[in-house]
């Protein structure tokens, strides 16, 4: 995929979130917002456990989920905990369907929004798989939450960018700077598979209590994720698509479909006419 | 226990995830199932406040089963003294010890001695209405005892004497069965049996156990004693000066073990010297007979003290002069915060300084403090924003119910911006002793100052104003050395030269001393904190090495920052070694005896006398350190043992009673006496208390509130309530009940509750979950009420304060709030706006009567 970055290509990196460590701090939100300037998403108590953020979106680039489970008297107390982020896909439709060449798969094989090219125009949005992508809407605030961010309606799409400015400084991403526990790792993608399976031996040996890994498999819908998760549950409590596709999947056998009927459209036109002649 | 690790120390905590992935067994116990419970692999949910209960039957599980260690108690606990026959249990006494006064409140504590020895120093000697012990008011204990050499007069090896300290303790925990402890803490019997053979399991010379807590020990009217029952579980189980044992203190924010080891305390000095007191001591040497014990480390108190004199007056402190002795200021009272603030109440105080606190939304019962300081004449604030201690003038619950008038408040306010740590050099001092330096990163903006600099500048133009005066008054503040270089155009003073002095050097050579052991009492050394001295060792600040555990050889890394005393990693170490001096265990080898070397050795510094060997019998006329025996660790205390039973040094009592909070709707299920009899209370108009147990009224407030701290979020608030990122994650005061209490009472997740006490009404968002379970407590069905305490009127996200609810009952050894188990009352809806606001309080206080 990064053939044409020629030598300057590099490994490909990218995040494995283990979220049986994951102790709900949400430092990783905040570095996040720290280093890229993110702008406040607005305080709104949701009453939904300790999660005030809800989701990813363009003001949100890393957001906690917490998931309280089981009743007490019936069976042991759980309280899941989980780091979301923009999956950096293999085969990433945000990309395949931006007009404008803004998304673009960096040379660390990551899916990066270019803000001086995004034109807001928000085919990505529906394209996510996930519902990452997301138009910013900031709200009029006088002065500004933050002195760095002035501008006000911005209509452009934002999205974790895996911190491409920190990676080219040879840092690692701002989240997995500040996990204390090492919930979320960051390295050569082929590395953290493999740490990823050790992993869930090892949890799965213990006790299973659940452990899958989500997101890791090349041969999945989106060709695996760039930042795959080890989970203590189904996808579909984190909120997250049990099986997610490329949207752009079927776009070429629709281009082929739809090529054959153009072609038998105007072959019978064409005949039409030559039948007429006679 | 009491600590919520995971969520107010998650940089701490990464240590206890790493333990559970080795495949270490974590025990949450807790009231509330918290995001630490959640990556524990047990937790027990139990009562607010009965946490002595739990801990006392875990002693007398081991007491029972016989899971004590029977070589390290025997020989490196009290557990073999024979204590004098007037001492008498609150088995005995229903709930008293001996030596009780019901006219003054409080204990003799000349019967709780070792049997055949008098009472000695500060502990005999404190005057009516305040008792100075080493400690006071910072818990740290009494460490003296009249011993004639290290060892007490009466011992029975065998622990088989009536009188011994381990027959005492058995009686008193024999009630603590596991049923006792599920009547009274409200979990199952087969869970604390569970636990209880876990930690035995998980103790003696293969392995030991640690303890973690925090503030859900240390607030409530009997803390310390919560912290005493653990410490007799480490020392019965071995736990004490082992590798992987101990009772972990979690503090960190703001350097709190910072500020006790030089302290912000009113009642002691650096390195924990007694504070002089008006009539404790009369003279000099009559305040150094009391402080320093004949045996054990104490011992040298002298040096300490005089040293630390010559750090702060110079040339001006002399033998001739005493060192200054008689012009220092002294201490008459309890002159903690509560008691500043009740003072402030009957218009005492003139004026106050707040810097990095925010009383009118962090100490208990908040309320009395904003009217506290609305009675001052001038009160200056120094903080990073505006808290509400500095705004309560015109932004307060009382200014909006109109009990506070703006126009009618006399108090000149002024406030002072200030640095954050990121714009100053300094240390934090961690739970583990840890003083770890750190740079400046930024210049402060505008005019915010690090505290270094006010209080450098402040002192500076004070004796730039007194340089002429004659007033004797004025001596001491003329004779402070103050000599500190400054840096950059606000002139900064250098934080490495306080650095410096708090090492220390000799005054001959100017070389900086390298530790405690070589101050002098002649006035001939400097140091401005002796468990600090070798800090800055060779002159070079060890407290800035940074170097990772990882590049390091041992796995005890003590090349990364510095740690008091000595850069000693692990206290009393050792105990981690039998009495002959061979580790426990291969597997637990720290400290040992290296024969052939003739001296202690291993992973630390040792924290013995190097060449003591362990078969030393100290000689009769032997003092200070030479009057410990080689086989006893604990060389602080006079006879070198752990205690097990506290003679002296302690206000309530020498052995933990499971006492109910001050206001708890329960009896004490021991004892008709309910509550700890020694808890300081103030009954006053702005601080009344709830009825409680089975007074008429209690069910008013029928059920138990405990407040804590969201990670969120940073105590009162100020420096978090004002960042947007840290606001938006946790944006509204919110109250955690259980699924049956909102149904009780109506609550709606999500709605509102308005949550009451005698004191105060505030409203909260209602979050209902399992989390906060109902638990049957002595029969009766009882629920409880989370409320985290950050919020108050000021910054991106305000609302109630917890702390409005909370009353001002204490402990009686360091005047800490009881705020982790206190009664109120809830009802759904939002609380009543203006002046309905005092008149609901007074409502449901009426009805209470």
């Amino acid at each position: 995929m990064l053939d044409s970055y020629g030598t300057e290509a590099k490994e490909r990196v990218g995040f494995f979130t283990d979220t049986s460590v994951c102790i709900g701090c949400k430092a990783c939100e905040v570095a996040c917002k720290e280093w890229n300037l993110v702008p406040e998403d607005g305080l709104v108590w949701t009453g939904e456990s300790y999660d005030n953020t809800s989701e990813l979106g363009a003001n949100t680039w890393r957001h906690v989920a917490f998931i309280e489970q089981g009743e007490p008297e019936v069976d042991a107390l759980r309280w899941l905990m989980s780091s979301d982020v923009c999956k950096h896909c293999t085969h990433a439709a945000c990309l395949d369907v931006c007009p404008t060449g803004s998304l673009i798969r960096t040379e660390y094989g990551t899916v990066v929004v270019q803000e001086d090219i995004c034109n807001g125009c928000g085919y990505c949005v529906p394209a996510c798989p996930f519902g990452v992508i997301d138009k910013r809407h900031l709200p009029r605030q006088d002065p500004p939450a933050l002195p760095l961010i002035t501008k006000k309606e911005d209509g452009r799409v934002w999205k974790c960018t895996l911190c491409y400015d920190r990676l080219k400084g040879g840092h690692e991403p701002a989240c997995a700077k500040a996990c204390p526990t090492d919930s979320i790792q960051f390295g050569p993608l082929d590395d953290l598979r493999e740490r990823a399976e050790r992993r869930l031996e090892k949890l799965q040996a213990q006790n299973a209590n659940g452990a899958r890994l989500y997101g890791n498999d090349p041969d999945d819908g989106v060709g695996g994720f760039g930042a795959f998760f080890l989970l203590l549950d189904e996808p579909e409590v984190y909120g997250l698509p049990p099986d997610p596709v490329v949207t752009t999947r079927d776009l070429p056998g629709m281009w082929r479909t739809a090529a054959i009927a153009t072609g038998a459209l105007i072959a019978g036109v064409a005949a039409a006419f030559v039948g007429g002649s006679r | 226990m009491g600590s919520n690790m995971a969520e107010n120390h998650p940089v701490g905590f990464q240590w206890v995830m790493e333990a559970r992935e080795r495949g270490a067994r974590i025990f949450h116990v807790d009231p509330r199932f918290t995001r630490t419970s959640a990556m524990c692999t047990d937790w027990i949910g139990i009562r607010a406040g009965s946490d002595i209960a739990f801990l006392g039957g875990v002693v007398n599980y081991i007491l029972e089963h016989g899971r004590w260690f029977e070589e390290y108690v025997k020989h490196y606990t009290n557990a073999p003294v024979v204590i004098s026959e007037e001492f008498a249990d609150t088995e005995d006494l229903d709930g008293l010890f001996s030596g009780w006064d019901p006219e003054k409140g409080k204990y003799d504590v000349s019967s709780w001695q070792y049997a055949g020895m008098e009472v000695h120093g500060a502990a005999g000697q404190r005057e009516e209405g305040f008792q100075p012990t080493k400690g006071e008011g910072s818990g740290h204990g009494g460490h003296g005892g009249g011993l004639k050499h290290g060892e007490p007069p009466e011992e029975d090896p065998e622990l088989q004497h009536p009188r011994c300290v381990f027959q005492l303790l058995k009686k008193h925990y024999a009630r603590y069965t596991p049923e006792f402890v599920s009547e009274t803490c409200g979990c199952s019997a087969e869970a604390f049996v569970e636990y209880c053979d876990a930690i035995c399991d998980n103790s003696g010379r293969e392995r030991t156990g640690a303890f973690c807590y925090a503030v859900g020990w240390t607030q409530h009217t009997v803390g310390v004693q919560y912290i005493r029952t653990a410490a007799i579980i480490q020392q019965l189980l071995g736990n004490m000066g082992r590798p992987g044992g101990g009772i972990m203190a979690l503090r960190g924010h703001a350097s709190i073990q910072g500020s006790t080891d030089i302290p912000t305390l009113y009642n002691i000095l650096p390195g924990y010297l007694p504070m002089p007191h008006t009539e404790a001591y009369g003279d000099f040497q009559s305040y150094m007979d009391a402080n320093t014990s004949p045996t054990g480390w104490w011992g040298n108190f002298r040096s300490y003290w005089v040293s630390l004199m010559k750090a702060y007056f110079g040339e001006h402190a002399t033998e001739e002069n005493d060192w200054l002795f008689k012009s220092l200021p002294r201490i008459d009272d309890d002159n903690s915060a509560y008691w500043t603030t009740l003072q402030m109440l009957d218009g005492k105080v003139k004026g106050y300084l707040i810097a990095g606190e925010n009383p009118a939304v962090g100490n208990t019962n908040a309320r009395a403090h904003r009217l506290g300081l609305a009675k001052l004449d001038w009160l200056v604030v120094r903080d990073l924003v505006e808290i509400e201690s500095a705004a309560f003038w015109y932004d307060s619950p009382e200014i909006e119910s109109g009990e506070l008038r703006t126009d009618e408040i006399p108090t000149e306010i002024f406030f002072l911006p200030a640095a954050a740590h990121t714009e100053k050099d300094g240390s934090f001092t961690n739970t583990q002793r840890l003083l770890q330096w750190h740079w400046q990163a930024t210049e402060p903006k505008g005019d915010a100052r690090s505290d270094l600099w006010f209080y450098f500048h402040l002192g500076r133009l004070i004796k730039q104003k007194l340089a002429e005066s004659e007033e004797p008054r004025d001596d001491l503040i003329k004779a402070l050395r103050w000599e500190y270089p400054t840096h950059s155009q606000i002139q900064e003073p250098n934080a490495e030269s306080v650095l410096q002095e708090v090492n220390g050097w000799e005054i001959e050579t100017g070389e900086f001393l390298d530790g405690y052991p070589k101050l002098k009492d002649d006035g001939s050394t400097v140091c401005g904190c002796w468990i600090y001295c070798g800090c800055f060792t060779e002159g070079i600040n060890q407290t800035a090495r940074k170097k990772a555990h990882w590049e390091q050889e041992s796995y005890v890394a003590p090349e990364w920052a510095w740690s008091w005393p000595a850069n000693r990693r692990l206290l009393y170490n050792r105990a981690s070694a039998d009495p002959a001096g061979k580790p426990w265990s291969e597997r637990k080898r720290y400290v040992w005896w290296d024969e052939a070397e003739g001296k202690w050795t291993g992973l630390d510094v040792p924290d013995f006398k190097e060449d003591k060997e362990p078969g030393y019998v100290p000689p009769d006329d032997a003092k200070a350190e030479e009057a410990i025996a080689g086989d006893h660790p604990f060389i602080m205390q006079a006879d070198g043992r752990s205690w097990l039973f506290v003679p002296q040094g302690l206000e309530d009592g020498p052995m933990p009673t499971h006492y109910e909070p001050h206001e708890s709707p329960f009896d004490n299920p021991l004892y008709s006496q309910r509550a700890n009899p020694r808890r300081q209370q103030f009954e006053r108009p702005e601080n009344p208390y709830n009825p409680v147990a089975n007074e008429p009224g209690a069910e008013i407030y029928p059920y138990v509130a405990t407040t804590y701290r969201l990670t969120e979020h940073h105590t009162a608030g100020g420096m978090s309530r004002t960042v947007p990122y840290l606001s938006e994650l946790q944006p509204a005061m919110f109250c955690e009940v259980s699924p049956e209490l909102a149904e009780e009472v109506g609550l709606e997740h999500g709605g509102w509750a308005t949550i009451y006490s005698t004191r105060a009404a505030i409203e909260a968002r209602v979050l209902v979950t399992d989390r906060i379970p109902s638990i049957e407590v002595q029969g009766r069905k009882t629920h409880q009420i989370g409320l985290p305490y950050h919020w108050g009127t000021r910054g991106l996200t305000t609302g109630g304060s917890a702390n409005d609810l909370s009353s001002i009952a204490l402990d009686p050894n360091v005047h800490i709030q009881e705020v982790k188990a206190f009664s109120v009352g809830i009802k759904p809806g939002r609380r009543p706006r203006g002046e309905a606001l005092p008149a609901f309080v007074e409502q449901m206080r009426n009805r209470a009567r």
